[in-house]
């Protein structure tokens, strides 16, 4: 079978924010077959790798099947807490693109699975 | 007695302190709405507002509110549209007495204004530890006692029954202090369709759908991943639910307004600022996120049901801010070629000229981001060693003002003194600004209680 390789991006949607002195990040498969597929690919030791110079403390994975979604825990990812940090993005607001631009090697069949609504 | 309707819409105007006036305005012009809810407080806001009531005792409430309340409430008055407003922050009597003088002011009279109050605890933090409650920091598991004489605020995050109290007596407008976002839409609910608050599964409907709207345009639209496919941000629709007796809800917007719902826009909102999500805390239920069930139903329209939910914990969650020293923040403008290395030595040459003036700077309290040189990505993409331009912020962290301050005069001198190619000094000297540290805690439920006071306008 045809792999191929793609971003994250191109398969799933991302919205991020802060949570103490870390930050959280949703993730939406674009179709429940991504989403399956996802469930075995996206596990929290590969964000982690994927965020390893920016979630100091780990991260954590839930799922949501029923939306075909995931929530990520970024555990010290702000660089010391929203309200002190002097860092840029002292809110995580774009964690959620940042883990987009991961590299996935999918199924070509996979990708015809995404409906345009 | 209130007669249980079929159907409210509820819409939230305001998603944060400082969200645009166009949100309320338009609403009320631009569509059909029975409550507009205002959420104007986060962990942040509660300790400016009180900084701004130790300066100033008739402030620390969203002045705001009151600007728009001009604004709008001759056409919520004509529409029978109510409002709900945490928008008394840390002065639920200025906040009051303010909003009587603007309903003056545009000649409005009879209009009923509820007043929830009793969130805030600053004043009974020693009556408190005494009764048992250690409010110790539920992130870090440490003692109250290292910042307590340092606390500026400390708010209990109420629920949504006073505010229904306050809607049974009548209130055309609810404020309260710091009443949980979600709570905010709530109310309504439970009030128009008579609700039970052990009725689980539909307070943790309600409590979604709080949720989902509590940030205004970031449901219908805004931050959204798949941008291009929005229309027109300029005038993106706040949102409108249609909410059922059933607990069943319909997300959308007014026709004509920008943006766009679909399931995916909505459902990026319902993960924004997520914990675990079998277990949405609320101070009115346990929302249960793994049970939600939505499709699209018509164009910018999504159905939201089959929610379930468990009671509420027995404790209040508790939002303290506290005084934590100083910091102090630079920019300059680096061009290339070698901008980064010639930030890194204008960075060494500030600390030590600093030192040089009797302003040491501990190595763990200096501060250097080099933006464009992939700061916001940083280990995701790759680096490019020769950036032709970044920004260097610059900065520093201490529990000395005068010290830190030291800095703004170290950093014009760079231009003429250090390495070439460095500009953007425009916005001039910057300030060391007071730290704000974050403190929550829980509280048992029976030491909180709220008073509802319903006055005619």
């Amino acid at each position: 079978m045809a792999t191929k390789q793609i971003k994250l991006m191109d398969i799933a949607l991302a919205r991020s924010g802060d949570k103490g002195n870390g930050s959280n990040v949703g993730v939406i498969a674009r179709s429940p077959e991504i989403y399956a597929y996802l469930d075995k690919e996206l596990t929290a030791a590969r964000v982690a790798a994927h965020f390893s110079e920016i979630a100091l403390g780990g991260v954590t994975r839930y799922e949501l099947p029923n939306l075909n979604a995931f929530n990520f825990i970024l555990e010290e990812s702000l660089g010391g807490g929203g309200t002190e940090t002097l860092i840029t993005d002292a809110q995580g607001k774009v964690h959620g693109l940042a883990i987009l631009h991961m590299v996935i090697d999918i199924e070509e069949s996979l990708i015809t699975t995404i409906k345009k609504t | 007695m209130n007669t249980p309707k079929k159907m409210i819409r509820v819409a939230n105007a305001q998603g944060f302190w400082g969200d645009s006036l166009l949100g309320p305005k338009r609403l009320v012009e631009e569509g059909p709405v029975d409550y507009l809810t205002f959420d104007y407080l986060s962990e942040i806001t509660m300790s400016i507002m009180q900084k701004q009531r130790m300066r100033d005792p008739e402030s620390g409430y969203a002045r705001d509110f009151i600007k728009m309340l001009k604004m709008i409430m001759p056409q919520c008055r004509d529409k029978g549209i109510k409002l709900i407003a945490n928008a008394a922050g840390v002065n639920a009597p200025a906040c009051l007495a303010a909003t009587k003088q603007a309903l003056a002011e545009i000649g409005l009279s009879g209009v009923r204004i509820g007043i929830v109050e009793g969130d805030n605890i600053l004043d009974r933090l020693d009556e408190l530890n005494n009764a048992g409650e250690a409010l110790v920091n539920m992130d870090t598991g440490a003692a109250l006692d290292t910042v307590k004489s340092d606390i500026i605020s400390a708010n209990v995050y109420i629920g949504a029954e006073s505010i229904v109290e306050a809607l049974q007596q009548g209130a055309d407008i609810v404020i309260t202090g710091r009443a949980s976002d979600p709570s905010l839409a709530v109310a309504p609910l439970a009030y128009e369709f008579g609700w039970s608050f052990e009725d689980y599964d539909k307070i943790a409907a309600a409590t979604v759908l709080g949720h989902i709207i509590e940030c205004g345009p970031q449901c219908t639209g805004g931050n959204y991943t798949d941008w291009r496919d929005v229309k027109d941000f300029a005038t993106i629709g706040f949102p409108v639910v249609e909410a059922y007796e059933d607990g069943s809800f319909i997300v959308t917007k007014h026709d004509g307004t920008g943006g766009l719902i679909n399931v995916e826009s909505v459902t990026s909102q319902l993960l924004y600022e997520l914990g675990d999500p079998s277990r949405y805390l609320s101070p009115d239920c346990v929302a249960d996120f793994t049970t939600i069930q939505m499709e699209q139903d018509g164009p910018d329209r999504v159905r939201v049901h089959s929610i379930k939910g468990l009671p509420p914990t027995d404790s209040f969650k508790v939002s303290m801010s506290y005084a934590n020293g100083y910091k102090i923040l630079a920019t300059l403008s680096i061009s290339g070629p070698d901008a980064i290395e010639k930030a890194h030595i204008v960075s060494d040459m500030v600390f030590s000229r600093m030192k040089m003036l009797g302003a040491d700077i501990p190595e763990e309290d200096r501060f250097l981001e080099l933006f464009g040189s992939n700061v916001l990505y940083k280990g995701i993409v790759e680096r490019a060693d020769q950036p032709h331009e970044i920004l260097m912020r610059l900065g520093a962290k201490g529990m000395d003002a005068n010290k830190l301050n030291v800095m703004s005069s170290e950093i014009a001198p760079v231009l003429t003194s250090g390495p070439p190619g460095i500009t953007g000094f425009a916005a001039g000297r910057s300030r060391a600004s007071e730290v704000v540290g974050y403190w929550p805690a829980l509280i048992g439920k029976d030491k909180i209680k709220t008073a509802v006071k319903v006055e005619e306008a």
